[in-house]
């Protein structure tokens, strides 16, 4: 084994920032050996707390992420978990296979992907992650091995998908991928004056396998919600051009683009943001007639610029992500951004979408309803307050906060947001008896 | 087609992403080491991601009686080799090597006497084809003795020295050798260690690998300031250097 390396590490909202001992295994082997208290961590894409462990051990998975196996003919991979999204596409998708879910970043471990569940942009027809998810290999404190799928041990399948690592460390996942044609999307932009229209579009283009919709947050009164609806298909080939059909899954590297050190706070602010978004809702929001992008550019649009977290300055962000259900997610959503308004907090990207049904993870965050993300620059007490009163909202409103972005939600809240609490911990007990898996979130939320 | 190339202690980070680098230019391997659960875990991977034939076979640099049957069974079972990557080695712990000869035989048999073991024959092999490669990792540390590592480093300068030798020897059989002297590469060996800067990851060291083999260098430093770095270094007067803490 080697040896521990102690240092800062923050998610990548970079706040909070913590003092962790590190380890890197090279060897699957040495997955799971460990002290009282660790936690896995993949590429640390989850913007909080969860891959925090403050003057305790953290295991890094970014050295393991070794393919395993693949049938091209039924879509079904297995790899290490320290996989990334990226690495995961690079190898799939010149032969025809593409995730089935994926986030807004490809720079994610799968590991990272099944602990919190996440979701994609079809979410609504697909489910979370873990439906893709066939098994898993789930290692405990001591590197005992068991194998976690619906066939077997379905308990400690159910408490693993969204749950934070708190289960155990993933070492390997087995996937099933998706069939495409080409490496191509083919996407559509809808204009929406305000939430009401926003929402409208997205029951009326319900069919669209992917849709998503910015928000110009800058947007008041009648104007509150002002959104450009993105909808996406896999681009079949007749679609494309003469060049593309030549060859579907060749498409040119992308300059990528780099935040090369720490901005000034004030850089990103209410006037730079509002321009911003003024052009971006008249530019974007006209692509009425479909056209052909690549997957990268639909899928993760700020993955080209690296570091981009960056822009925030030295005191970081938050981000708020909720989701509330279906029925009254308009007015809650509504009153969420009124209260935003009110406060007169900064808040640049705000990211709606709607969702589909509740999943098979305990602590899994997505529930069938509407789901509103803001990205809100640190600034102390005020926004820490500011978000307790979004808390009530969504908590009023039958919702919850995802704690794969989550740095601050209170322990009784999160026992208001999550039902599945009280069988986690049952399954928790059972599959990590001396409690050796908790992290700065577990503490937090009193999860062990 | 492109022929094979083995790879001696394939487990190490460095020798890792070397193998994937051969592997993406079409070579064939055979990576042998001592744990065959994670060689498993590379073949399968290699094989999965560059289409090309993986062979795994068991390798202990100390076990010196065993190399020669070693030798033929990676020919026996993955074909004529075009080249041979050493990268096996092991730091130790100073320290307990000046206190414990247990400790010190073991960094100069992985080091050193290991290497030559398996080197020779792999060399007799290649001349009697009349042609390959034989790349080695030796260490910037074999450059001059230092307080903190001399055990390891002279066990490094003495393979810098066979290498020597070997390229002299080697050059008028038609097989190129090529010593690699690493500075502070990111992998488990380092992993942790106070200390480190301007530390290469194994993927960047690999490349240069390769690009170098191309070129027919001799002795590669990677990252290449390391090349300046040690000249300094060996021109400081002993009488200066012996006062130093390094
Ligand atoms: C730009 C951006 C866009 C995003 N878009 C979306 C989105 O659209 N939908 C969405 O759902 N999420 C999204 N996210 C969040 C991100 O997908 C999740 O936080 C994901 O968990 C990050 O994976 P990671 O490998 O970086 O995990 P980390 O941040 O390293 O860890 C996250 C959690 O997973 C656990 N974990 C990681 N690896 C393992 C393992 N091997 N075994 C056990 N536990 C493990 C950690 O303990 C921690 O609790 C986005 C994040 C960014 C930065
Ligand atoms: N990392 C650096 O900064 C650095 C700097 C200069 C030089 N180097 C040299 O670079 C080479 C690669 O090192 P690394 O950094 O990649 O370290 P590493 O990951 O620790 O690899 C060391 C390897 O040596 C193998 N090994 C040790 N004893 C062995 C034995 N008796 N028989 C067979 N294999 C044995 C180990 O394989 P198994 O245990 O799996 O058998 C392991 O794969 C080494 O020669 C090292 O000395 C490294």
């Amino acid at each position: 084994m080697s040896g521990q390396l102690t240092k800062k590490l923050s998610g990548w909202g970079r706040y909070p920032v913590a003092v962790c001992h590190t380890l890197r295994p090279e060897r699957y082997a040495e997955l799971g050996s460990n002290s009282e208290s660790s936690i896995a961590r993949g590429q640390g894409r989850a913007y909080g707390d969860a891959a925090l462990n403050t003057e305790r051990q953290v295991v890094l998975t970014e050295r393991l992420g070794r393919l395993r196996s693949f049938d091209a003919q039924s879509g079904v991979l297995r790899a290490e978990a320290g996989l990334t999204m990226q690495q995961l596409i690079d190898f799939s998708l010149p032969q025809g296979w593409f995730p089935s879910v994926t986030p807004g970043t490809q720079f994610v471990s799968l590991g990272g992907c099944v602990a919190a569940d996440v979701h994609g942009k079809n979410h609504h027809h697909d489910g979370a992650f873990s439906t893709s998810v066939m098994g898993f290999e789930l290692i405990d404190a001591d590197g005992g091995r068991r194998w976690c799928s619906r066939e077997e041990n379905f308990d400690a399948f159910a408490a693993t998908v969204g749950g934070m690592g708190l289960t155990g460390i993933i070492g390997e996942v087995e996937l099933q991928m998706r069939r495409v044609e080409s490496a191509y999307i083919q996407a559509t932009h809808h204009a929406a004056d305000n939430l009401h229209a926003a929402f409208e579009l997205f029951e009326q283009h319900y069919d669209a396998t992917y849709s998503v919709a910015w928000i110009d947050l800058q947007a008041r009164g009648a104007a509150q919600g002002r959104s450009v609806v993105m909808l996406g298909e896999h681009a079949p080939l007749e679609r494309l051009s003469a060049a593309q059909q030549q060859s579907p899954f060749a498409i040119k590297a992308r300059a990528n683009r780099r935040v090369p050190f720490e901005m000034p706070g004030w850089l990103l602010n209410p006037l730079t943001i509002g321009a911003f978004n003024q052009l971006y809702y008249r530019i974007e929001g006209r692509r009425r007639t479909p056209f052909i992008i690549d997957y990268r550019k639909f899928f993760y649009p700020l993955d080209a610029l690296s570091d981009w977290n960056r822009l925030y300055g030295r005191r970081g962000f938050l981000q708020y992500q909720c989701v509330v259900p279906r029925d009254g997610a308009q007015q809650a959503l509504s009153e969420l951004l009124t209260t935003l308004a009110e406060s007169r907090h900064p808040a640049f990207l705000g990211v709606l979408k709607k969702m589909g049904k509740t999943g098979e993870g305990l602590l899994s965050f997505p529930l069938e309803g509407y789901t509103l993300a803001l990205d809100l620059p640190f600034s102390g007490d005020a926004l820490l307050q500011l978000l307790q009163r979004f808390d009530a909202i969504v908590s009023n409103a039958g919702g919850r906060v995802y704690l794969a972005k989550d740095a601050r939600l209170d322990s009784e809240m999160f026992r208001a947001m999550y039902p599945g609490v009280e069988p986690f911990i049952q399954s928790k007990g059972v599959l990590d008896p001396d409690g050796r898996f908790s992290s700065d979130l577990s503490r937090r939320l009193e999860l062990g | 087609m492109r022929g094979a190339y083995l790879i001696l202690g394939a487990t190490s980070a460095i020798a890792r992403a070397t193998a994937r680098e051969l592997a993406r230019q079409g070579y064939h391997l055979t990576l042998a080491g001592r744990d065959m659960d994670e060689l498993q875990r590379d073949a399968a991977d290699i094989r999965l991601r560059f289409s090309v034939e993986v062979e795994v076979k068991p390798f202990d640099a100390e076990d010196f009686a065993g190399h020669a049957a070693f030798l033929n069974g990676v020919v026996d079972d993955g074909g004529e080799l075009d080249g041979v990557v050493l990268a096996f080695g092991y730091l130790g712990e100073q320290t307990r090597a000046s206190q414990e000869f247990a400790e010190s035989l073991a960094i100069i048999q992985r080091n050193y006497t290991g290497a030559i073991s398996i080197l020779n024959l792999c060399a007799e092999y290649l001349a009697a084809r009349g042609r390959g490669t034989m790349i080695a990792i030796s260490s910037v540390a074999g450059d001059r003795g230092r307080q903190s590592n001399y055990i390891y480093g002279s066990a490094k300068g003495g393979l810098t020295i066979y290498l020597e030798g070997l390229r002299n020897a080697m050059f008028h059989r038609g097989v190129h050798v090529m010593t690699v002297k690493p500075g502070f590469v990111d992998t488990a060996m380092t992993y942790g260690l106070s200390g480190m800067f301007l530390v290469a990851t194994p993927q960047a060291v690999a490349r240069r690998i390769l690009k170098a083999r191309d070129k027919g260098v001799n002795t590669l430093y990677a990252p290449w300031f390391w090349r300046w770095i040690m000249l300094i270094i060996r021109h400081v007067p002993e009488t200066i250097f012996k006062r130093l803490k390094m």
